[in-house]
């Protein structure tokens, strides 16, 4: 059913990695992935790599799950493959037909690339896979913080509660959803046949009733708010504090020391 | 006791089109703290605007109303106005802002600048005095409608309000939900001496109240006990309001001649009347 979706694709565990702060991962996804792209060669990356490796295999999610997004990037990683293994022209030519060629280096450079985006994927898979929406919430609006000092003191407040709202309401909206679906075609709406023109224009009746609910929703949802004493983000006080533990530190050194040689690496090679 | 509301022969406008619609005229009426109110009236009789004009989200055209002596128009107190008297709304989804049951309870709390461990027994403490703690961790859409609004009714009893207001909070809730909402309300009256008023149309959810307030058109038509109004059904159905089955039973053995009052709501009750009555006449 609809209803039981899980937004976003949490994985419930208790890991290492589940119990790090949400902002930790955060800060630590964004590093990784400043590092697959400042790794210029193959030992570099693969330092990279097996920093990865060690995180995915530590946070306890079957691999089979990693596997079934890559399955969902698999084109685009043939693509660039593709592309690659005919732009590079350096190294010795391997097959050479037309004008095109494949060299040894457009080879290395195709699988590079692949494994790059591979990498990419694997370690924003892990964040969404270790942290629930909520925590990632939480943690956006803490690391935005800083944005206050610079005049946007209301921005990361009003933020932080439009993604809270929509987080609450997926769920409710795909449910309702479901309902008008089920009222139009219990009236003899025709929602899956037809030309692809067609079926856009059958989704019309079921797109504004769905967008003047909300509306109401919306107004509704205002006026409780401002029953419950909101007034902005002016001295609000959260309950739920985000605290950094020493695992995080721990996190927090192993990636610094990673990082730290591959830049080394890109220096020496 | 002291009234906790006072509601001074206010005039309440709604001015969105070129047309003034006057809702409420010269209306007075005064809440006594720690009372059980219910306001009972068809749609259009102005109850659910006067419900939002008592905690100051609507402002009076004319006239005042004071919570604790304080104005409901004086802007500088809105918010302490409307930690005072919280408002519930009918329909329990569009009244929840998180995705966490505690963390929408803590939503008031929050927004009144506590500390975070105050916060935290507040919403512990709420959550338990609606019965919904080990719900605590839950999200509300996978809650019966009566459980997401027991967590609504918490997420104002976590703001420590003196009154709570009611407006038609069982109006989309099944049998279950409602008896559960009705049984919240009357505890939290009772042990925790939050005065409450309740507005609805069903009548049945009036039987335990200390007082009834009849209204149409934005008038009050009766204001009395519990078993004086139900004893006039007459008037209950010319403002339109849903007669519970029992007692338009006993109101139409009444009007066929039998010697009969229409005071009581339960089957129980209703079935011990009718017994009676067959068996004074018989006698």
């Amino acid at each position: 059913m609809l209803k039981d979706i899980t937004f976003g694709q949490y994985y419930e565990n208790d890991s290492f990695v589940h119990k790090l702060d949400p902002r930790t991962k955060m800060l630590l996804l964004i590093a990784v992935i400043v590092f697959i792209f400042v790794s210029q060669n193959a030992v570099a990356l693969s330092l990279v790599a097996l920093l990865i490796l060690f995180s995915v295999l530590l946070s306890k999610v079957p691999l089979k799950m990693y596997f079934k997004n890559l399955k969902a990037v698999f084109p685009i990683i043939i693509f660039t493959m593709i592309i690659n293994l005919f732009y590079n022209a350096s190294g010795d030519v391997l097959v050479s037909f037309w004008k095109l060629s494949i060299t040894t280096g457009s080879l290395y450079r195709a699988f590079y690339m692949a494994a790059r985006i591979l990498l990419l994927i694997i370690a924003s898979a892990e964040l969404t896979y270790t942290t629930t929406p909520n925590d990632l919430t939480d943690a956006i609006e803490k690391l935005l913080s800083p944005l206050k000092f610079i005049g946007l003191k209301n921005a990361v407040h009003t933020l932080a509660m439009m993604m809270t709202i929509a987080l609450r309401f997926i769920p409710t909206l795909i449910e309702e959803t479901q309902k008008i679906m089920n009222a139009q075609k219990a009236r003899g709406a025709d929602l899956e046949s037809g030309k692809l023109i067609d079926r856009i224009k059958a989704l019309i009746p079921i797109l504004i009733p769905l967008l003047i609910s909300s509306v109401r929703r919306a107004y509704e949802l205002a006026e409780a708010m401002e029953c419950r004493c909101y007034n902005g983000g002016e001295g609000r006080q959260r309950m739920k504090q985000l605290k950094y533990h020493s695992n995080d530190f721990i996190a927090f050194a192993v990636v610094v020391v990673v990082c730290a040689t591959v830049v080394a690496v890109n220096m020496i090679l | 006791m002291d009234n906790i509301i006072e509601v001074k022969n206010i005039t309440f406008e709604y001015e969105d089109s070129d047309q003034k619609d006057t809702v409420l005229k010269d209306f007075s009426l005064n809440i006594k703290r720690g009372s059980f109110t219910v306001i009972l009236g068809h749609n259009g009789s102005g109850k659910s605007t006067l419900a939002k004009l008592l905690n100051g989200l609507y402002k009076v055209t004319d006239g005042e109303i004071l919570v604790d002596g304080i104005s409901t128009s004086d802007e500088e107190h809105e918010i302490e106005i409307k930690r005072r008297v919280g408002l519930v709304f009918q329909n329990p989804d569009n009244q929840l802002v998180a995705s966490i049951v505690e963390e929408d309870v803590a939503f008031g709390p929050e927004n009144l600048g506590h500390a975070p461990d105050v916060i935290r027994a507040e919403v512990d403490e709420a959550l338990k005095s609606v019965g919904m703690y080990e719900f605590r961790k839950s999200t509300p859409h996978r809650l019966s409608g009566g459980q997401k609004q027991r967590i609504a009714i918490a997420g104002i009893i976590a703001m420590k309000p003196d009154c709570i207001v009611l407006d038609e909070p069982t109006a989309m809730l099944d049998p279950k939900g409602r008896a559960e909402i009705i049984s919240t309300i009357k505890k939290l009256n009772r042990e925790n001496g939050i005065t409450i008023v309740l507005i609805t149309h069903f009548m049945e959810e009036a039987v335990d109240a200390d007082r009834v307030i009849v209204m149409d058109s934005g008038k009050i038509v009766a204001d009395s006990t519990p078993k004086d109004i139900f004893s006039n059904i007459k008037l209950l159905k010319e403002v339109g309001l849903d007669v519970p089955q029992t007692t338009e039973l006993l109101y139409r053995l009444k009007s066929g001649g039998m010697n009969i009052t229409t005071d009581v709501i339960s089957i129980e009750e209703s079935a011990q009347k009718i017994y009676d009555a067959i068996h004074l006449e018989e006698i």
